[in-house]
């Protein structure tokens, strides 16, 4: 019967899965939301997520605590965002050539690194990972519970994180002032808001949230940096962020969507579905979501545009 | 009272011009003070170093009488001024009150406390008779209320001294009618307005004195009573303005172009315009007087091939036109001067030199082996036209956009009339021009005219009609409703045509028809 097919697929577990695989974009595009609200365009997430990645393993190495780990992501990200800030707010270089020059220089410098600290080519050593944490109460609840009740401490930073840049961007005062600014800078600054600090703040947020998400997937989902680790998914956020316009709430349902994909995936490769074919589907997801949706999306007005005064 | 605000000696530089030249100021507390000149002149300037946004090189600025340094505009501010720009600065994404409050938010903990900011917007907004809906996102408002939304800005920022830059520029005369009305309330409540334009009616409607910038410079300060149309005029443009054109009766010759039971639909499919008939003869100017929309832009694109008629004909000197392409209309000896000067008429992004050769550009001489650019011919011929047109600034070289409108203007008219036509349209060829450029352009028509040219002129304005026509034609609903000679035309009778009054009727009755005109 075809809904067999259909719990085969959906159901808690891969559901569940499908949570695990969304959170680095969560994080990713939350990273996108805030550089691109405030106007610029940040293309260079992916490496920004492989800079987390590494260096939150690289951090956890030494200090065999992966929650320290997290904090080193966190800052290494930072430091990224500071650069492309550097870049594109002061010194007014094209907002995706910075991004993509970034993501360059990260592919190449995580490899180096890798080689320099372990002597090794293509994986870390293992190090200490975020161990996964059962909710006393939540994961009684039927369904519900199976999905969520049982996951890594860092999913849940990802989901809180969500509300949070919800409430920031549409409820308070500097959520308003970085759509102002994102939107009609000249408007922003003619009544006194500092556009290049509020960019500069914006972006640096960007790369640390995106270091985070990178660094779930070297020290939470598993527990060692692999050359590349973050696969595309910098520009998969991206996809989310345009897909969820540019909103938290949407960003996330698109990243579960994309997540799942992601965990579907992984159940058709166990029905015999070649390998290759069903690793393309949530590359085709985002495009024929994006294709579909895209065109109803209006992106933030000034982005790209750097800002000049007088 | 004393001077809210002095401006004392200001000079201020930009790459090639100096756009305020020790020009001082005083701006009394209470008063409605207007500030004029043409375009280009530093009026915007001036403001925006007020506010903040631009650095003076030097001189002063006091509030109240004492010496206030404004580095940006959260100083300016801070101290009690406001300014509404000529290109409004809201977010379109953002509501009416949330473009109030920026930066100024009413909050409990950094969160935007927004029913305290739609309540105070609202009160204000009652408090000076200014209507708007604090919770509209301002991309769904009008142009109208987008300026009350910044007249709030300032106001909830408490501004003792409002800036408002042409704000009349983007406003139908109804809404124009309820700014002044806000202005006065505003003024009753205290507040001192400083209010640019370049429109002398409206400084004799609303200020209580004007001064007029030229060039840089000021030239005087008056008290608005005791000064008059002409001579803020000539204060503007530097010498005597004759507000009436000068010019001899025709002498019409041939007929050069004849139209004859002309149909055009608009975009919707719907006949714009109906059964138009119509000679234009050598030497004369024959005007089309109507509300806009009444089908004139159709019928001039029709004839300059822009569209196609249903039916009827376009004749030049007695040979069919209305099936050729513009292009080819135009090589036959037809000029326009489109209404929309930077959609039709221009290519902003193109130097001045290319855009005086556009239309001709596949012609010789400005065209070498039949495929190469003449640079030199097209140079030699843009140094000719800037020269003989006062293109300013007087720079081939520089990009259209960066030319004021009025200039812009002159590039079209040069490029048209230099080519010697037979027969020249005119549509709204005046429209957002200052005194001098209009005046310019009317005598460069009429010099069209004297040498021989038919002319067909659209305008929206009667005083543009009536001056520079010798026969006039009233368009309403797509028709003809009458043609009369100049002489035997004016404004009440117009106006009375042009709402779709009965031409049968005498004068007299006239007036019993209508309430508008
Ligand atoms: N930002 C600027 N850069 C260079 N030139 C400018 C700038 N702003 C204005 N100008 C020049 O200064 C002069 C005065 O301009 P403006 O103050 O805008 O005049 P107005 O408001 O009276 O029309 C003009 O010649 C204009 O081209
Ligand atoms: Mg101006």
């Amino acid at each position: 019967m075809w809904w067999e097919y259909v719990v085969y697929f959906v159901n808690a577990t891969v559901l569940a899965a499908a949570l695990r695989m969304a959170t680095p974009l969560i994080f990713a595009s939350m990273g996108g939301i805030l550089s691109e609200r405030s106007g610029i365009i940040n293309i260079g997430l992916e490496g920004m997520m492989l800079t987390g990645a590494f260096m939150g393993m690289l951090v956890t190495f030494y200090t065999a605590n992966p929650w320290v780990g997290l904090i080193g992501a966190l800052l290494s990200g930072g430091v990224v965002g500071l650069v492309h800030a550097v870049a594109t707010v002061r010194y007014k270089v094209d907002q995706v050539v910075s991004g993509t020059a970034i993501n360059i220089f990260a592919g190449g410098f995580t490899v180096f690194m890798l080689r320099t600290v372990f002597d090794v080519a293509g994986t870390s050593p293992a190090v200490e990972r975020i161990p996964t944490v059962a909710v006393p109460l939540l994961r009684r609840i039927p369904f519900i519970g199976d999905i969520l009740g049982h996951q890594n401490p860092v999913v849940y930073l990802a989901l809180i994180l969500v509300v949070a840049v919800h409430l920031f961007l549409f409820h308070t005062v500097w959520g308003l002032r970085l759509r102002a600014v994102g939107e009609h800078p000249r408007a922003a600054d003619t009544v006194g808001i500092n556009v290049f600090r509020a960019r500069y703040l914006a972006v640096i947020a960007s790369g640390a949230l995106a270091g985070l998400g990178g660094a779930y997937l070297s020290i939470a989902h598993l527990s060692r940096f692999g050359d590349g680790m973050t696969a595309g998914r910098g520009f998969i956020a991206l996809a989310a962020m345009i897909f969820g316009k540019w909103t938290p709430f949407g960003a996330l349902g698109a990243s579960i969507l994309f997540g799942f994909a992601d965990a579907v995936q992984m159940r058709l490769q166990e029905v015999g579905i070649p390998r290759h074919f069903v690793l393309m589907l949530p590359y085709i997801l985002t495009m024929v979501a994006l294709a579909g949706f895209i065109g109803r999306a209006t992106p933030p007005k000034s982005i790209g545009k750097p800002y000049e005064k007088e | 009272m004393g001077n809210v605000l002095e401006i004392d000696r200001i000079t201020k530089r930009f790459p090639g011009v100096v756009a305020n030249d020790a020009v001082s100021l005083d701006v009394e507390a209470g008063e409605i003070h207007a500030l004029v000149g043409e375009n280009g002149s530093g009026k915007s300037t001036l403001m925006n170093i007020v506010y903040g946004l631009y650095q003076a090189d030097s001189g002063e600025i006091r509030l109240n009488g004492e010496r206030v340094e404004i580095d940006d505009p959260r100083d300016a501010i801070n101290l009690g001024l406001g300014m509404v720009f000529q290109h409004f600065m809201l977010v379109d994404t953002l509501t009416v009150a949330e473009n109030v409050i920026l930066r100024a938010e009413p909050q409990k903990f950094r969160f935007v406390d927004y029913r305290k900011a739609e309540q105070e917007v609202a009160r204000l907004a009652d408090a000076y008779g200014l209507r708007i809906d604090p919770r509209a996102k301002v991309a769904d408002i009008s142009v109208g209320q987008e300026q009350r939304v910044e007249i709030l800005k300032a106001l909830y920022r408490r501004a003792k001294v409002l800036i408002l830059d042409e704000p009349t520029a983007v406003l139908t005369p109804q809404e124009t009618e309820e700014l002044f009305q806000v202005m006065r309330n505003l003024r009753e409540q205290g507040t001192t307005i400083v209010f640019i334009t370049h429109k002398i009616k409206e400084v004799l409607a609303i200020s209580d004195r004007v001064s007029v910038l030229r060039r840089g410079k000021l030239v005087g300060t008056r008290s608005t009573a005791e000064t008059g149309h002409k001579e803020l005029a000539e204060m503007m443009v530097g010498r005597e303005v004759l507000l009436r054109v000068e010019k001899e009766p025709a002498k019409p010759g041939a007929p050069v172009a004849e139209i004859s039971g002309l149909y055009v639909d608009d975009q919707r499919g719907t006949a714009a315009v109906k059964d138009v008939s119509l000679k234009i003869r050598q030497g004369e100017v024959v005007g089309i007087a109507g509300v806009e929309g009444n089908g004139q832009q159709e019928l001039v694109e029709a004839i300059t091939g822009l569209t196609t008629a249903r039916t009827g004909k376009v004749l030049l000197h007695g040979e069919p036109i209305q099936h050729l392409g513009p292009m080819r209309i135009k090589r036959k000896g037809i000029s326009y001067i489109p209404e929309d000067r930077h959609k039709r008429g221009l290519i902003l992004d193109y130097n001045v030199a290319d855009n005086l050769i556009l239309g001709l550009h596949t012609q010789p001489p400005f065209v070498e082996h039949r495929l190469f650019r003449s640079e030199r011919h097209i140079a030699e011929h843009a140094r000719k036209l800037v020269e003989e047109y006062d293109i300013r600034p007087p720079n081939p070289e520089l990009l259209m956009y960066t030319l004021s409108g009025g200039n812009q203007q002159k590039a079209i008219v040069a490029r048209e009339f230099s080519r010697r036509p037979e027969f020249l349209i005119c549509s709204q060829p005046t429209r957002g021009l200052d005194i001098g450029a209009i005046e310019f352009i009317h005598r460069e028509i009429i010099r069209q005219r004297d040498r021989g040219t038919a002319i067909l002129l659209v305008s929206a304005e009667l005083d543009e009609i009536l001056s520079l026509s010798d026969t006039i034609a009233v368009m309403y609903d797509g028709k003809i409703v009458a043609v009369l000679p100049a002489q035997e035309a004016d404004e009440r009778r117009l106006g009375y045509l042009m709402l779709g009054g009965d031409p049968h009727l005498p004068e007299g009755d006239a007036e019993r028809g209508v309430t508008a005109t």
